[in-house]
């Protein structure tokens, strides 16, 4: 059963129903308890960094997604949900991320703000979420920060928006990617099916 | 690269697409599910529905239609039209809008922006411009380009942005429904003056007017209504073109 964290800052709605149209099971967690029976997990990402860690932390979640983490359970980090797993976000400079990777989130600084729509990725390693994916492929992207990434091992993935940046990442069965797959059309469903297969 | 997105628009009156009755070609005549999935087949790179019916009950039809199109279509949905308080926005973004698209209300109660970014994130907000040019300045417009609020309309998008808007949707109301091209001084005016996306709208005939409106607009993406419902291009077609003239498409 793969679990949605819920932590009360948006639509989850789109990542559920892409797991529904796939024929996965799936629940949206709106308490810890909800997680007994999950055994992945997805976080998303909405709103911003600081506040969605500070709701993590009111509803319960932030320690049993640390502690999840540390475990090397499987998860999926979209978006947002990819950058908490670093330091910190320039966004929100007091409140500490998970820190599971090193590295943090600065804003771009050229282009439009956010980068909002499709944009490809350079396949930079092979990875379980690849699987049938092509090298450039395009994804649906929306956020005006990103991560710049420490360790080069856990990258697989970059995109070029005015700089290039880390869109996709792998350690273990951690997985992290910077656009939306359940927004990404058909090969944004493949590779979610990839992940559900992968970990 | 980044990708010019083309956005098909459905102007929906009581469930049904007012715009594409002559939609013949394919079985799909008015019908939103069935229009949005071809569209979503044909490459489109987001959806945009419209509810001209500005009824409470058009509009409740309208958040059934979305809500059947993305159970089935996984691109961005964009939903408008007489959505006037935080609670509208909040059921149009249940039912699997990602987007919402606000116009009179934005300018009849500004801090509807604002509230709405607070609560579900600047990223879902359009700001819908519909802009009348008087006398070398450009108006928004209100209540569907009936009534001119006065406001200048480049004023209007700043203002916007700072209110907290993510996007602009920009229809340009002299240029609307003629086929002439988009309103690319008023586009380029626009776009150069915020740092955020702006859809460029009204006015389309034919490919290489998407091609000036990125070119010289300056706009982030186009939006198409007739040219797609009445057959006259599809997506492949347009997204061709543009390849050929240097523009990333997806």
């Amino acid at each position: 059963m793969i679990a949605i964290i819920d932590y009360g800052a948006g639509n989850l709605h789109s990542v559920k129903k892409a797991f529904n149209h796939l024929e996965k099971d799936s629940l949206i967690a709106k308490e810890v308890k909800d997680l007994n029976r999950a055994d992945k997990i997805v976080l998303p990402g909405v709103g911003a960094f600081g506040s969605a860690i500070e709701k993590l932390k009111e509803s319960g979640f932030y320690d049993v997604t640390y502690n999840w983490l540390s475990e090397n359970k499987p998860f999926l980090g979209i978006c947002l949900g990819m950058q908490m797993l670093f330091e910190e976000s320039l966004e929100s400079k007091n409140i500490k991320g998970f820190g599971i990777f090193k590295g943090k989130c600065p804003r771009f600084k050229k282009g439009k703000v956010p980068q909002m729509g499709w944009n490809q990725i350079n396949i930079t390693r092979e990875s379980p979420l690849l699987k049938g994916i092509k090298d450039k492929s395009f994804f649906y992207f929306l956020h005006g920060y990103y991560v710049e990434v420490e360790d080069p091992d856990i990258i697989r993935g970059t995109t070029d928006y005015f700089i290039t940046y880390t869109s996709m990442i792998e350690k273990g069965n951690i997985f992290g990617v910077q656009f939306h797959p359940e927004k990404s059309g058909e090969i944004g469903l493949k590779m979610l099916n990839n992940w559900t297969e992968a970990c | 690269m980044l990708a010019t997105r083309i956005i098909p628009c459905l102007d929906v009156d009581f469930g049904r697409v007012v715009k594409g009755i002559k939609f013949k070609e394919l079985d799909n005549v008015g019908d939103p599910v069935k229009m949005a999935k071809e569209y979503n087949e044909q490459g489109a790179d987001e959806l945009t529905f419209l509810d001209i019916g500005a009824s409470y009950k058009s509009r409740e039809i309208l958040i059934e239609v979305v809500e059947k199109v993305s159970e089935e279509v996984f691109i961005p949905l964009t939903v408008g039209g007489g959505l006037r308080s935080s609670e509208d926005l909040r059921k149009a973004l249940n039912s699997g809008a990602d987007k919402v698209a606000i116009c009179t209300s934005a300018i009849e109660n500004p801090s509807l922006i604002t509230e709405g970014a607070n609560i579900f994130g600047s990223q879902c907000i359009v700001l819908s411009i519909d802009a009348k040019r008087h006398n070398g300045a450009w108006y928004a417009y209100t209540h569907g380009g009936r009534n001119n609020s006065g406001i200048d309309a480049i004023k209007w998008a700043k203002e916007g942005e700072k209110l907290g808007a993510g996007e602009i949707l920009l229809n340009s109301i002299d240029k609307d429904g003629t086929k002439e091209g988009y309103d690319l001084e008023l586009t380029a005016k626009i776009s150069g003056s915020v740092n955020i996306p702006v859809i460029a709208s009204g006015g389309a005939g034919n490919p290489q007017q998407m091609v000036d409106a990125v070119k010289v607009g300056k706009a982030d993406a186009v939006l198409l209504a007739s040219l797609l419902h009445y057959g006259e291009y599809t997506i492949k077609d347009i997204k061709k073109y543009l390849e050929k003239k240097e523009i990333c498409v997806r």
